[in-house]
């Protein structure tokens, strides 16, 4: 009984249940599953009642059953020449070729910023100017240069995860403690032992870092590059059928869209426990 | 002579603004080989920089600096010019690699060298028990106590096997139980390996047990203002260490340093932001 009522977070459970002062104790604060429970039968509950009585119209609001039905019928005939999975496919396509770029061209130039003046000299500009434009703007050139195919997705994406993986690197770079690398300098490692084995793993929990940041920003990019110019994705699901005043079709693409990125951030938060215990031990 | 020769050694810092601190002055000494010097001195006299430029971690405004390694009569003198495996360090704390198990922050070393892995395991294995570690080899480092830590970082230095080894306040953020205990190790690590060893510490009293000689440095610009040779590291090898630190002569010496490093102190208090 008692650990049920702490598992729901109603009960204070371990040292917590014995401290006086609570209120500002962030360690004291970790959220309680009864009321988040609460909150999602509740807004379930509102949706279905609000549907069900009519206070507000299907076209703007569609019933959870309508959401539910057009699930069921393109998750088995698919949407305009593609499987619902197909569709859930080429966005995330799009977001691993482009997120991938990204980190395979900025994590080593963030890596050069950190360890040459003469690097971080030269790519100083480009990287700050480029940094706060957000990648939606370059939609128009991107298109112009290479038309609403896969290449112009993809570099988009590119351009979105690219600064942020710079940066993430960079600093992942500096916040080494100089003593380590006093240390390993003494202990005999040449320059490139002292980046592969010191430098290179001191710098990943700030990457990782950056991953999920550049991951969640390709994710919300792919999906406006896809109702701006796609023939396929879950973008464009949503773009198509809103044009067709299809709501149902909509929502539905809104709650996928939500899931994917909950999961994927959900995903990279275990890979990176299991690749990066020492995170934050230093 | 085996060991390491400081001759006339000054170091200059130019500060941004233009200005100068003058960190140490024609600062001599000759260490022979197996001494364990104890170095003290109130903070900001140029303890560090001093350590710093023996790991060739920084070049010296002037001066020049040798080791001299070998057996008699096959030596040969190394100046001094950049960090190298032959002097080693221990740094306070923090300078283990967190993503590299205690085995694997003990055998960094040799494997760096390219030594062959069942030597260095072999290798790793001797050292976690000189260190009094048997069994923590697979252990994450952060999974450690302090003392736990500072000891692997010993065996580390040691997996290397050093001619010099430089400790710039090893023991500094241990408590002072496990201080004691950590400074018997040194000891005793001390006089199995005969190792030259240069010791920076705050702590009078560890500068007088464990320094075979001792260095008093004072401030601006940093030098050596008192040079002592002590007796009571042999005696710690042999004898009960809170009776040596309780003797008369323990005793005397600690006030009469603590009473030198006391006016240091305030006559740097008595005229503030001189060099600033
Ligand atoms: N990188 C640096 N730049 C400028 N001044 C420095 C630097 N490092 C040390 N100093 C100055 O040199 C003096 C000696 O410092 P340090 O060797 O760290 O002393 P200690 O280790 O004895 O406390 C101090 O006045 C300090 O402010
Ligand atoms: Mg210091």
């Amino acid at each position: 009984m008692k650990s049920l009522l702490a598992w729901l977070g109603l009960a204070r459970s371990g040292v917590n249940s014995r401290k006086t002062v609570t209120f500002g104790d962030a360690s004291a604060v970790t959220g309680s599953r009864f009321w988040s429970i609460v909150a999602v039968v509740a807004l379930a509950v509102l949706w279905q009642q609000s549907s069900e009585r009519e206070w507000v119209n299907p076209l703007f609001w569609p019933t959870p059953a309508a959401v539910w039905n057009q699930f069921v019928r393109i998750a088995s005939e698919g949407y305009r020449n593609f499987t619902l999975w197909e569709h859930v496919g080429w966005s995330l396509y799009r977001i691993l070729m482009g997120f991938g770029f990204g980190c395979v061209v900025g994590i080593p130039l963030g890596l050069a910023m950190g360890l040459s003046n003469t690097i971080r000299g030269l790519f100083d500009p480009l990287v700050e100017f480029f940094r706060p434009i957000p990648p939606l703007a370059f939609i128009p050139l991107v298109i112009i240069w290479s038309g609403i195919g896969e290449r112009s997705k993809i570099l988009l994406l590119f351009l979105a995860a690219v600064w942020i993986m710079t940066l993430a690197a960079r600093s992942g770079v500096a916040s080494i403690r100089l003593s380590k690398v006093h240390a390993a300098y003494t202990l005999g490692a040449s320059r490139w032992q002292v980046l592969r084995y010191i430098i290179l793993p001191n710098a990943l929990p700030e990457i990782f870092t950056g991953m999920r940041v550049a991951m969640g920003v390709c994710w919300g990019t792919v999906v406006a590059a896809e109702l701006v110019a796609a023939e396929s994705g879950v973008g464009f699901m949503i773009m198509v059928a809103s044009t067709f005043l299809s709501t149902d079709i909509v929502v539905m693409g809104v709650i996928i869209i939500g899931i994917i990125g909950y999961s994927i951030d959900i995903l990279m938060r275990k890979l990176e426990a299991r690749l990066i215990p020492w995170k934050g031990k230093g | 002579m085996r060991g390491l020769h400081v001759e006339n050694l000054s170091m200059v810092y130019d500060l941004p603004d233009g200005g100068a601190v003058e960190a140490l002055r024609d600062v001599s000494f000759d260490l022979e080989a197996g001494e364990m010097l104890a170095v003290l001195g109130p903070s900001g006299c140029g303890k560090t920089t001093l350590l710093n430029i023996v790991a060739g971690l920084l070049r010296p405004t002037s001066g020049q600096l040798s080791l001299t390694v070998g057996k008699d009569g096959g030596e040969a003198s190394h100046p001094i010019t950049g960090p190298s495996p032959e002097r080693g360090m221990v740094f306070q704390q923090g300078a283990l690699f967190e993503w590299m198990s205690v085995a694997e922050n003990i055998g960094f070393g040799p494997r760096m060298k390219g030594a062959r892995a069942a030597a260095t395991a072999q290798r790793v294995e001797e050292l976690l028990d000189t260190v009094g570690l048997r069994g923590f080899g697979d252990k994450a480092v952060y999974e450690l106590s302090g003392g736990m830590q500072q000891r692997v970082a010993l065996a580390r230095c040691l997996a290397n096997d050093p001619e010099l080894i430089l400790m710039d306040e090893p023991l500094g953020a241990l408590d002072a139980l496990t201080r004691e205990k950590m400074q018997g190790l040194v000891l005793n690590l001390w006089h199995e390996t005969g190792k030259t060893i240069v010791l920076i510490t705050h702590s009078v009293e560890e500068a007088l047990f464990l320094g075979q000689r001792l260095f008093v440095m004072a401030p601006r610009p940093g030098r050596i203002e008192r040079e002592y040779r002590l007796d009571f590291a042999r005696q710690g090898l042999n004898g009960d260490s809170r009776e040596i630190k309780a003797s008369a002569e323990f005793t005397r010496m600690r006030e009469e340093i603590l009473a030198m490093i006391w006016e240091m102190e305030e006559e740097i208090m008595g005229r503030p932001g001189e060099e600033a």
